[in-house]
């Protein structure tokens, strides 16, 4: 019954669709004050509600363990714990697809409700835009992917869900990417409206950023929670590997960090116009093509789950469809809006103008190095793309981007000159070269990972010379937030660059009782004992660590065997100090008696994800500053309408 | 500077990086792109020695053997026409490498003939499957994809 429900209320969620992009599309014609035009909002709305409890109903059976419901038995089991279980819910194709037109229509609901900013010709173009695209996903999840078919026979028990993926990871990390993907949409739609109404205006940019920002935010968090989840869960001690799966995250983040740096030059300065909507059409095109990449398991990926090939065919249809059609639209009207307001090279605009250029080159790279085996495979040549193509090519233009980065907010807006900040620039200047030298010279390391620490250093610094003079009780919340999202950059840096140079990595042979060393570490292995869990049985090595003659702990890393369905992992274990991460893996036996065990030192390689959380610390402050900002205009317009009225009826 | 000519200014330098960034991805892809190499393959026409790229095959029964220091494992990859191709790797085996089922290498071939794995993909759970034994069957003969794949369906 209840998985009816949710069925029929995704039904009307569609037709709701239907009537916003009908609605929409008849304001623009006919004006935006006929009765059709004052449906479009209350669609939207009504129509958040309806996928909510959709997506409320699913959760539900999956929590009760429905097994009648086919997307149940496939993917759960009754045995699993209840927060497995309802992470499950979207651990799977259907689920997922699910979660994303959730987002989506809340999303909706929220601009129908709450943005009043914009000409209302705009907004009905956007919401008719939203309504399209909302349709597109409803039509796929209705037509080839109903997460609440019914089996003629309800099943005994459930399949299972891959253990991989019975990890709290899975709970938040999809989730929180679909965020991202779907903010996205949402800025998307707004360049819609726009590019129809011709308002490529300051004011579009205003309502635009906080979607910007907040999609900007939960894909940083999304990737670096997926990144440390990687690193864990894997047991192969790295945590980016270039996977298309992470690359489908990855690009639209470079989009949306270049769309978040232009919207604000739109924003402040009336500048970019033309770029800005690019931007805002490129972002969500790289959204749904990280879902296509992932969802069609059309290139091997390490992570990937819930893959079908047919599905793929469908989201790359969509895909043609609105990124074709705003393509269209963007070259038929981009020629008639009108130009921005002019700015020198020595300026801020100037600088975020080569950020947002090299941004958009690094996206080329990493989106044809992600492509390029499908393009070999036509002429049927098997490749694979790894860190020797993505790490020396990416580094070439990521280099000057934090160069640039580093200077950028020291300047003024419009027109400015380098000479005013000559020390500062010495300063950075200087630390990047004492850097530079003194670590070639101690350690003697690799290009890339001496770049990196010398650029992280100088950055670190750099980022917070925009506060120099100013007293900080009365720096905005969001220039704040630039800073320290800046200052994550730089901390990330630091880590990737440490990983890269330092870590150390061990394989070794040990008998019980035997000890090895790696980097400060010394390592006993102590017994090698058979565990058992609800779903498991594992092979569990005992071992003390004791980092540089101190004192030792134990720790007992595991390797897995599953039962539902049958699998094998690796459950590492992390010994985590201020500066680095011991990470062990146990291996099976030698045949002689001997384990085996695989450890890394890794000095400083939590940095990278500390780094990921400050500049989502980031995002955050400048999302707050900006929306209070917007609340107080808000509130002094309407005191100001309120005097008004007030004088006049005194008069 | 009037304002077209800006537009015009930005237009071109945004051509000229993506443009750069294109070329320099091409020329890049073309040189560190890793290239599949049946042992056949490999056999007839070697890359290049400490070129990374990949190697698939059958594990030969009975090739597997252990190095004295424990860590160290020495098997032999098969594929059709005798080919074999000598494979050394220092680590932890993946979970489900066995001898007698498929196995993609991905590491560099050394002067004497030996393949240096650093990566080891097999199977990797029930779904999943290296990519390049998935359409062996279209490329090789049908014995051959039949050994291969034996358990990886």
């Amino acid at each position: 019954m209840i998985a009816e429900i949710g069925l029929a209320a995704l039904w009307l969620a569609a037709a709701l669709a239907v009537l916003q992009l009908l609605g929409g599309v008849l304001a623009l014609r006919g004006g935006t004050t006929s009765d059709i035009a004052a449906l479009t909002r209350p669609a939207a709305i009504l129509q958040g509600g309806l996928v909510a409890v959709s997506f409320g109903a699913l959760l539900y059976v999956f929590a009760i363990t429905d097994l009648s419901v086919k997307l149940v038995a496939m993917n759960s089991h009754t045995l699993k714990p209840l927060i497995f279980k309802l992470s499950g819910a979207w651990g799977n194709h259907e689920g997922s697809m699910l979660l994303w037109v959730t987002v989506m229509a809340l999303a909706g609901a929220l601009i129908a409700g709450i943005e009043r900013r914009l000409p209302e010709r705009t907004m009905q173009a956007t919401l008719a835009a939203q309504g399209f695209v909302a349709l597109g996903f409803y039509a796929f999840l209705l037509l080839s992917s109903n997460p609440f078919e019914r089996l003629a026979q309800p099943a005994v028990e459930g399949l299972g869900l891959n253990p991989l993926l019975q990890d709290i990871g899975l709970a938040l990390h999809p989730p929180t990417l679909y965020f991202g993907y779907v903010g996205l949409s949402v800025a998307f739609s707004f360049a819609v409206g726009a590019l129809v109404t011709k308002q490529v205006t300051p004011a579009f940019a205003r309502a635009m950023r906080p979607w910007i920002l907040g999609a900007w935010v939960f894909l940083t968090l999304g990737i670096t929670a997926g990144s440390y989840w990687a690193y864990y869960e894997l047991g192969w001690g790295g945590y980016w590997f270039w996977d298309p799966v992470e690359n489908a995250s990855l690009m639209p983040w470079l989009a949306a960090t270049a769309l978040l740096h232009s919207a604000s030059v739109l924003a402040s300065r009336d500048a970019l116009r033309v770029w800005t909507i690019m931007l805002g059409v490129v972002a969500f095109s790289m959204s749904m093509l990280g879902t296509f990449l992932v969802r069609s398991g059309i290139l091997t990926s390490v992570h990937a789950f819930a893959v079908d090939p047919e599905r793929g065919s469908f989201i790359l249809f969509l895909l043609a469809l609105y990124i074709g059609g705003a393509l269209l639209l963007f070259a038929l009207r981009a020629g008639a809006i009108s130009e921005g307001e002019r700015f020198s090279v020595a300026s801020r605009e100037g600088a975020l103008v080569v950020n947002n250029v090299m941004l958009s080159a690094i996206l080329a790279v990493v989106l044809l190095g992600t492509l390029y085996p499908l393009l070999t495979e036509a002429f049927d040549v098997r490749v694979s793309v790894g860190p020797p193509y993505f790490n020396p090519v990416g580094a070439v233009f990521t280099f000057p981007m934090l160069a640039v980065m580093a200077v950028g907010p020291l300047l003024r807006w419009r027109r400015d000159g380098f000479g005013r900040q000559t020390k500062e620039l010495a300063l950075i200047g200087a630390l990047l070269l004492s850097g530079l030298i003194l670590f070639a010279l101690l350690f003697g390391m690799a290009i890339l990972p001496l770049l990196g620490l010398s650029m992280a250093i100088a950055l670190a610094v750099a980022s917070f010379l925009p506060l120099k003079g100013r007293k900080l009780r009365r720096v905005p919340i969001e220039t704040w937030g630039m800073v320290i999202a800046h200052f994550g950059i730089a901390v990330a840096l630091f880590g990737m660059a440490s990983e890269s140079a330092f870590s150390t990595e061990k394989l070794a042979a040990l008998e019980e009782g035997g000890t090895t060393q790696v980097g400060p570490w010394s390592v006993q292995l102590q017994a090698v004992e058979p565990v058992a869990g609800p779903n498991w049985t594992a092979l569990s090595g005992r071992m003390t660590v004791a980092y540089d003659g101190g004192e030792p702990s134990e720790i007992t890393p595991q390797s897995r065997n599953f039962w539902a369905p049958p699998q094998q992992t690796t459950e590492s274990v992390l010994v985590t100090r201020w500066n680095g991460q011991l990470y062990a893996v146990m291996g099976g036996d030698s045949n002689d008696g001997r384990w085996q065990l695989r450890l890394w030192w890794k000095p400083f390689v939590t940095f990278i994800w500390y780094g990921g959380l400050l500049i989502a610390l980031g995002g955050v402050l400048a999302l707050v500053g900006r929306v209070r900002k917007d609340l107080k205009r808000r509130f002094v317009k309407r005191r100001g309408a309120e005097r008004r009225t007030e004088m006049e009826e005194l008069a | 500077m009037k304002a077209k000519h800006q537009r015009l200014v930005l237009v071109v330098l945004a051509l000229v990086a993506l443009i750069g960034a294109a070329l320099l991805a091409i020329y890049a892809l073309r040189n560190q792109a890793s290239y599949f190499y049946l042992p056949e393959q490999m056999a007839e026409n070697p890359p290049e020695v400490g070129q990374a790229v990949r190697l698939g095959g059958m594990v030969a029964p009975g090739s597997l053997e252990t190095q004295a220091d424990g860590i160290t494992v020495t098997f032999t990859v098969t594929g059709r026409e005798q080919s074999a191709v000598p494979v050394r790797y220092a680590g932890i085996l993946p979970d489900l490498f066995v001898e007698g089922s498929g196995v993609v290498a991905e590491g560099r071939l050394l002067a004497d003939g030996t393949f240096v794995a650093d990566n080891l993909l097999a199977k990797h759970d029930e779904n999943y499957v290296p990519r390049e034994l998935e359409g062996m069957s279209e490329h090789q003969a049908a014995e051959m994809a039949e050994e291969t794949t034996v358990g990886l369906e």
